[in-house]
């Protein structure tokens, strides 16, 4: 009994004595989190770009995190923490990734998906990190470490990256975000050739294009979904056409589509970025500079 | 009548089953066999890199057959052990487990510390490789364990807690579940942080 109790303190005292010592992990502030203070604000806003648009093209999401120390704590420890809080990748997909650098301990990180571990693999991570970024760090390059690092993660998850390099074959241009976006400019054409002749008509567009690029855009839409988005889509028409009207007819058309400046990033940038719900199962790889 | 009264109580029945954690105790059971299935798949996979890894080494150190024989012994005996249905609540059979594939790491940090001495196996691409996959899948085992331990906390506790524990008592009989423990050494020697 005496010893039960014993074990039973030890315990508590290993407990509080680890939970004292984890690093909390940090707010999820958008695709970069820059908390180490090592990325430079150029390099930054390109990087932020690149994983936005890789993002809508792909759903795949990546994101950078940086600290100033790990304080005694053990990296991989406080990667997956980090990666339960965040939950980067989607629900079921599961594809997100995580690059992280501690700056004073000098230590790298990328933490891989469980979707994207067929492709990321630990041995690809791990190449990354040897060939690509840490040569970089230890020029004291960071800018260039971290968008070649993302270039090469984004090659990854594609499927072409290689170890001797990046892979020559053709960005694909012609991807599906570009239809979409292609799609809602049409609509806006349409409604402003319209709206000279009727403002029903502009709405019955609205009615029939907002539905279709709904469902193609964002997700695939039920008969009420249809029909919420039919309705909306014809308000929208007729708004629409009201402001075209206003506006005046030179050719202003495209003015309206700037209104709407968060669709042409893509598909989920609505508000602020958060993580899918992707989940981790320690894959990835670990390194240093 | 008694149709109807019969149709009343199987209603009621299933509506009180469900609030007396008759499915939530399942479902953490069924979660704690998932997380374990984890384990064991990351265990795996461990095994399955040590052959390549020991052709490797080989390559470069034959002579050292000591620290690569201990490493293959382990493994086979690893390879050889028969995980039992009943390992997750059977505190001997966990033990077990866990000393065996206890006994298999260490063999390989020792082959880990050896391959120091040798400059230009460190520098082998196919053991560069090897190395990363080795690491990526230590840390996959690290991981598995903290959550396998994490359900099985969680289940322990849901079939000892009230009204749970009489609905189990009477009707599932679900036994706890053996966590892992914390490796023999690991809370004797506290990470030092030199600076």
């Amino acid at each position: 009994m005496k010893k039960r109790l014993n074990i039973t303190i030890a315990a508590l005292l290993f407990i509080t004595a680890s939970a004292a010592y984890a690093l909390e992990a940090p707010a999820l502030k958008g695709r970069l989190n820059d908390y180490g203070d090592m990325i430079s604000p150029a390099a930054e806003s390109s990087i932020e770009q690149k994983l936005a648009s890789f993002e809508a093209s792909d759903s795949t999401q990546v994101v950078i995190l940086t600290i100033n120390s790990l304080d005694g704590d053990a990296m991989e420890d406080f990667t997956i923490r980090v990666a339960e809080k965040w939950k980067i990748g989607q629900a079921k997909k599961d594809n997100g990734v995580i690059l992280f650098a501690s700056k004073n301990d000098r230590r790298l990180r990328i933490e891989v998906g469980r979707g994207l571990e067929g492709v990321l693999t630990d041995l690809l991570a791990g190449r990354i990190l040897d060939t690509v970024i840490r040569p970089k760090f230890q020029a004291g390059d960071f800018d260039g470490g971290f968008t070649d690092g993302i270039d090469a993660i984004i090659n990854a998850c594609r499927g072409e990256f290689t170890s001797d390099g990046f892979a020559s074959s053709a960005r694909n241009d012609g991807n599906y975000s570009d239809f979409i976006i292609i799609l809602f400019f049409g609509f806006l054409y349409f409604v402003r050739m319209v709206t000279k002749k009727s403002k029903i008509l502009s709405g019955l567009g609205g009615a029939v294009a907002i539905p279709i690029w709904v469902h193609n855009a964002f997700m695939p839409l039920g008969l009420t979904g249809i029909i919420i988005a039919a309705v909306s889509g014809f308000i929208f028409g007729l708004v629409n056409s009201y402001i075209l009207l206003i506006g005046g007819n030179t050719g202003r058309g495209s003015g309206g589509g700037s209104s709407f400046g968060g669709f042409s990033g893509g598909g989920s940038s609505f508000g602020g970025f958060s993580g899918g719900g992707g989940s981790f199962g320690g894959g990835g790889s670990s390194g240093g500079w | 009548m008694k149709k109807i009264i019969t149709l009343i109580a199987a209603v009621a029945a299933v509506f009180s089953l469900t609030s007396c954690g008759y499915n939530t105790m399942q479902a953490n059971e069924e979660e704690v066999l998932a997380k374990w299935g984890d384990v064991e798949a990351a265990y795996q996979r461990r095994m399955d890199l040590i052959p390549n890894l020991v052709e490797v080494v080989k390559g470069y150190a034959a002579h050292e057959k000591d620290t690569l024989t201990a490493v293959t012994d382990a493994r086979s005996k690893a390879g050889s052990f028969q995980v039992s249905k009943d390992v997750m609540d059977n505190p001997a059979a966990l033990q077990k487990f866990q000393s065996i594939q206890g006994e298999l790491s260490s063999a390989l940090s020792k082959l880990m510390v050896l391959v120091e001495k040798y400059p230009d196996l460190k520098a082998n691409q196919n053991f560069m490789d090897l190395q990363h996959q080795l690491e990526g899948t230590e840390n996959r085992i690290n991981v598995a364990r903290v959550r396998y331990n994490e359900a099985v906390q969680k289940f322990n506790t849901s079939i000892r807690t009230f009204p749970n524990s009489i609905t189990n008592s009477m009707l599932l009989h679900l036994k706890l579940k053996e966590p892992f423990k914390a490796q023999e050494g690991a809370a004797t020697a506290p990470k030092v942080n030199i600076r």
